[in-house]
């Protein structure tokens, strides 16, 4: 089995080197892991370093979203012959070795995708993270009908399968509610595995924001009316 | 007997309808959002027309004097204008991604392509 670790990144050039070392490059079960790094337009050196460091790297010449960094992950993994897909934030919050973890359900082929779930094992997770969260899951549930303890988590592993069947349309934040709605969309299976993530001051400018909540709820909402 | 304004209007939102129609049918517009904008029309195309609705709609919720249709129609036309142009502006953001997308692949193959070479 062939394993591409996709990461889609966006002026991460402080964290990205610490995290691409980080990554397992041996699984139990996989034959090869290849790491993907989509640098979504940054005007930092994001792309150099990850360069550097003998990876795979795509380049947006435009800064499109999380969606349209994640479109361009699936794209590629269509288009080689890899078996599991997983999905990594850049931001160094994600723990490697939960990779394993997410992966194991996949390589039994008893579930076609799995999700960390941040909420059953970490502490100290911010207010304001856990306010946003919260809002999302009711979100996610009301539109897509699939209930999740953590909506907006990064780190996912999905079979061909699913990768197959997925077709994201969102280009923002909003694409991760965007999957419960192609699991409900699919009746794909999946499951959520305990992770564990470090917030840091570094981290914690990243990612999802309180102020960023009603326009990810209106283009959701706008795009079921579609 | 109609009036040339109920007329007019019943045109245009017959014209509307059958957007949302050809949409849904060409797979653009989901089945919520069918529902939605026929629910829509549907019942600007009942005020205008039965007028006399939106006088007891009006004194029914305390309003004091018939609701104006015109109004009500022009913020219905808005609204789908509105929904119209973020429709387009939408397909245009994808179709630029869908272009980013494309040259980041055709890149990295043409990089792979001179390694190989």
């Amino acid at each position: 089995m062939k394993l591409l670790i996709g990461i889609p990144a966006y002026n991460e050039q402080e964290m990205i080197s610490q995290v691409i070392k980080s990554l397992p490059r041996k699984i139990e079960g996989i034959e090869k892991i290849d790491i993907l790094v989509v640098d979504d337009g940054s005007t930092d050196q994001t792309a150099k370093i990850a360069r550097s460091l003998g990876i795979y790297v795509l380049r947006h010449i435009l800064n499109r979203g999380l969606g349209g960094a994640l479109k361009t992950i699936f794209s590629y993994f269509r288009s080689k012959n890899y078996d599991i897909l997983v999905t990594f934030d850049a931001d160094g919050q994600h723990n490697p070795s939960d990779i394993l973890n997410l992966v194991k359900p996949i390589i039994r082929g008893e579930k076609d995708i799995s999700i960390g779930s941040r909420w059953q094992k970490s502490r100290n997770i911010p207010f304001a993270r856990k306010i946003i969260n919260k809002f999302a899951n009711i979100i996610t549930y009301l539109l897509f009908s699939v209930w999740t303890s953590d909506s907006q988590s990064g780190l996912r592993a999905f079979s061909k399968k699913a990768v197959r069947l997925i077709n994201l349309q969102s280009d923002g934040m909003e694409v991760s509610s965007e999957f419960f709605r192609e699991i409900y969309r699919h009746r794909l299976s999946y499951k959520e595995v305990p992770i564990v993530v470090q917030y840091t001051s570094y981290s914690q400018t990243k990612g999802q924001k309180l102020s960023n909540a009603p326009n990810v709820f209106f283009r959701l909402f706008m795009r079921l009316l579609r | 007997m109609p009036t040339i304004t109920q007329l007019f209007l019943t045109v245009f939102l017959l014209f509307a309808a059958s957007r949302v129609v050809l949409r849904f049918r060409s797979g653009e517009l989901s089945l919520f959002g069918f529902l939605f904008w026929s629910g829509i029309f549907g019942l600007a195309a009942i005020i205008v027309l039965f007028p006399g609705l939106t006088s007891s709609i009006a004194i029914a919720l305390g309003i004091g004097r018939g609701a104006d249709v015109v109004v009500y129609l022009s913020v219905t036309l808005l609204f789908y204008l509105v929904f119209r142009l973020y429709i387009f502006i939408e397909d245009l953001r994808h179709d630029i991604t869908e272009i980013v997308k494309k040259i980041a692949l055709k890149d990295m193959d043409k990089k792979n392509d001179k390694k190989s070479s």
